[in-house]
């Protein structure tokens, strides 16, 4: 397959983004693509693993439309951004690294957070990972 | 427009939401032995695109598609 290369740093913790982010993960892994998602702060927040269930947050700059579509996607029975996460690390190359630097911030050891998380690594490690490919800020 | 092909495996992804069908897809078809035939149903537009993209990616063979209403059936043969 290609030698493509995709990393995305996962700084947003709203529901809205992060279902952004596992699409796009999906799409890659199914393509083939090498992926990287860097979570940190809020998108670290939402892998925690006692976040994620009660995890409502969505993106406010839309107003009433953004919890509007939070309903939508709940009746559509849309799956959750976790679980398409989850797919997309299945099917291909996607790994999911933890900021070390936020989780020193927030206290939090690897076993606090969801087990999609493959390692926790520091920003020039992600710097290092993502050379030579394309960098996307979430 | 029917396909005049025997089907191995069909798919009912309908209602699924991008990139559901594709995924279900790409499951059945690594499953499945070379040269079997997967058929999967989709009402998520995006699949139009997306799912000719992978097959030619994956290097299978798109044997057709059929526009149905509200839905689209795509066959795919696993070429490898």
């Amino acid at each position: 397959m290609s030698a493509a290369k995709l990393s995305v740093v996962v700084f947003s913790g709203t529901l809205d983004r992060l279902a952004a982010v596992s699409i796009i993960a999906s799409g890659a892994a199914a393509m083939g693509v090498e992926t990287n998602l860097f979570f940190t702060f809020w998108g670290l927040a939402a892998l925690r693993k006692d976040a994620h269930r009660k995890w409502r947050h969505i993106s406010s700059d839309y107003g009433q439309e953004g919890s509007n579509l939070a309903k939508l996607m709940e009746e559509k029975k849309v799956p959750s951004w976790l679980e398409v996460l989850r797919q997309a690390k299945d099917l291909g190359r996607v790994k999911v690294y933890a900021c070390a630097m936020a989780m020193d911030l927030m206290g939090l050891k690897m076993e606090d957070l969801e087990d999609v998380v493959d390692e926790v690594t520091g920003v020039a490690s992600f710097i290092e990972t993502s050379q030579g490919g394309q960098v996307l800020f979430v | 427009m029917a396909i005049d092909v025997k089907v191995d495996k069909e798919i009912d992804a309908r209602g699924s939401h991008c990139p559901g069908p594709l995924m279900e897809l790409i499951r059945a078809v690594r499953s499945a032995e070379v040269g079997q035939v997967i058929a999967v149903l989709s009402s998520d537009t995006g699949s139009k695109k997306d799912i000719p993209a992978w097959v030619e990616k994956a290097g299978h063979e798109l044997v057709g598609v059929v526009e149905e209403e509200g839905y689209a059936r795509f066959v795919v043969r696993k070429a490898r």
